[in-house]
């Protein structure tokens, strides 16, 4: 069944320059090996589509249940630079929080969905 | 040897909470006060303002701070290690002596300073040995931009404020130094931390990852359980208790607001993140991937585990250059159809802009209330929705354009789509656009200096 990632993840998302950070962390441990299962690097390209004009990299901490993502070309120049609302791309780690992803029936109910 | 120290974080960039050093001194027992005033582009608005008032230049709110908690620092032995030193470190330093002077405290306050990060006199001499100072991200000579430069500056790490530290000093004021450094650099001095002890580096480097932003590890801007953070209005910054041998707790004063729990502590570890296994400082490279959380009572989390590597050849510069001009101009559209009222807005502007032949480089719409932070992924808005901020921004190298663009908006009032409002502030202001440049330049290019005053 699909499920919403803000039922299984928090997030914080910043800037470097025109890359934006997402770091996405399970709500409870047995929830990380969903996130690094679903949420791939090409999904988050995927779900970022319009926004992330550059690559999208992943990075495992599995110290701390989470997962880091780097959007390139996100942030229209960065900085001073961009025009943008968000140019420190503060809200991008909602904005991945609404990615819908697959779980299994046994997954459900830990999730109590 | 101290057996523990604490090191309290008290400005997460300039313009935080005025008083929250204050309540950081008062509040309880600490060592040490940290405070972080340097933002990427703060340099350059130092710059300029060094240059209108050469005793400008540095961040003025520490002053005054001073004036404040000077006294209590005294009393109880309390070192405070702040960049805000600017690009006028010595100035600030003056400033800092006259008021222990006028408080009675001449002669009692040994006032350390680090300098030697200001490059902008050498970067001719610098490019024309072939150090090329090439942007990080967009691989660019910095020749591109030599004419526009505003500001340069090399980030230094701990050890200089570790010397100024171990020569007496009880304040130590630094220009470009990082914000890890002025948390590892108390954990060196009182520890005897040798300058190859990696695990230990990175873990000092890491607790000043967690301070480095005041509030934001203690309940603010937390996501995890957010509506049961308590009392975020009187909200604790952090403080971090060190121990020798490179572990250490975060937490914060008791009765105050605010939460250090292990989920607002792993978002702050994730901020502005890159390669976790590569965060690269002057002093070490630290491993993100080794820090182990446990709780240790209530707002306490022990973090250890923390391993680190060596350091690189090289240190990270701040260069700031002038890009050119921007504005952002809007208005608010009312029920019935605001967004599509605000879009109608948004067509006739920019054909009115067209006719004008402007030329920028950039033109960006947001529609505030349907798509300014989540894009398209916020779906189409409710039909009903109630206002809609039209909010269009404009960047170029042609001030005289983006000064156009700025009458160009209010019209819209009597001259666009009805049940309009929202202009109460006048013309949006021309701002230039101070743009940030990183660069890598070998360390034995730079040698820090370190002096005490009283």
């Amino acid at each position: 069944m699909k499920v919403q990632l803000t039922r299984l993840a928090h997030a914080r998302s910043g800037d470097k320059g025109d890359t934006a950070n997402v770091g996405l962390i399970a709500l409870e441990d047995k929830f990380y090996p969903i996130l690094v299962r679903e949420v791939t690097a090409e999904r988050v390209k995927q779900h970022f589509k319009g926004t992330c004009l550059g690559e999208v990299e992943r990075f495992e901490l599995p110290n701390l249940g989470a997962l880091n993502f780097l959007l390139h070309e996100s942030l229209g120049g960065g900085g001073t630079l961009s025009l943008m609302t968000d140019a420190q791309g503060k809200t991008f780690s909602t904005a991945l929080l609404r990615m819908e992803i697959e779980i299994t029936d046994q997954e459900a109910s830990e999730v109590h969905v | 040897m101290k057996q523990k120290i604490r090191i309290a974080a008290g400005q997460g960039f300039w313009g935080d909470l005025p008083d929250a050093p204050v309540r950081q001194v008062e509040g309880g027992p600490i060592d040490y006060l940290m405070l972080d005033y340097l933002a990427e582009v703060t340099m350059s608005i130092m710059q300029k303002q060094k240059a209108r008032d050469p005793n400008a230049g540095y961040a003025k709110d520490f002053v005054p701070l001073m004036r404040r908690i000077l006294p209590a620092c005294v009393e109880r032995g309390i070192k405070v290690t702040a960049n805000a030193g600017g690009v006028n470190v010595r100035g600030c330093a003056d400033a800092v002596i006259d008021v222990a002077r006028e408080l009675g405290l001449g002669g009692k306050v040994r006032i350390g300073i680090v300098t030697g990060d200001d490059i902008m006199s050498r970067l001719d001499e610098l490019l024309s040995r072939g150090i090329e100072l090439r942007n990080m991200d967009t691989g660019e000579p910095l020749s591109t931009v030599r004419d526009k430069i505003q500001s340069a500056n090399v980030y230094l790490g701990a050890w200089p404020i570790v010397e100024a530290l171990n020569q007496g000093a009880q304040i130590v004021i630094t220009g470009r130094a990082t914000d890890t450094g002025l948390t590892l650099a108390p954990m060196i001095h009182e520890f005897g931390w040798s300058n190859d002890d990696w695990n230990r580096l990175a873990a000092g480097t890491i607790a000043g990852h967690i301070i480095e932003c005041g509030g934001q590890v203690s309940g603010g801007n937390c996501q995890y359980e957010w509506r049961s953070i308590p009392n975020l209005a009187d909200v604790g910054f952090p403080i971090v208790e060190a121990a020798p041998d490179g572990t250490f707790v975060v937490t914060k004063h008791e009765r105050t607001g605010g939460w250090i729990i292990i989920p607002s502590v792993k978002e702050q570890l994730v901020y502005e993140m890159g390669d976790p296994r590569e965060y690269i400082t002057p002093d070490c490279v630290a491993d993100f991937t080794t820090v182990n959380l446990e709780y240790e009572g209530r707002d306490r989390v022990r973090v250890f585990g923390i391993e680190g590597r060596p350091a690189t050849e090289f240190l990270k510069v701040s260069i700031s250059y002038s890009a050119g001009f921007k504005a952002v101009g809007t208005l608010v559209y009312a029920w019935p159809d605001a967004y599509d009222k605000a879009q109608a807005a948004d067509r006739i502007l920019r054909r009115r802009l067209d006719r004008l032949g402007l030329k920028f480089d950039q033109v960006l719409t947001e529609f505030v209330g349907v798509n300014a932070t989540h894009g398209p992924l916020a779906g189409p808005p409710h039909p009903d929705i109630p206002e809609v901020q039209l909010r269009v921004g404009v960047r170029g190298q042609d001030r005289s354009a983006i000064e156009r663009f700025t009458k160009e908006i209010a019209p819209l009032i009597l001259t666009g789509p009805p049940a309009v409002t929202g202009f109460a502030g006048g013309r949006p202001k021309v701002e230039e656009i101070v743009a940030y440049w990183p660069a890598l330049i070998p360390k034995e290019e730079i040698t820090p200096v370190v002096e005490v005053l009283t």
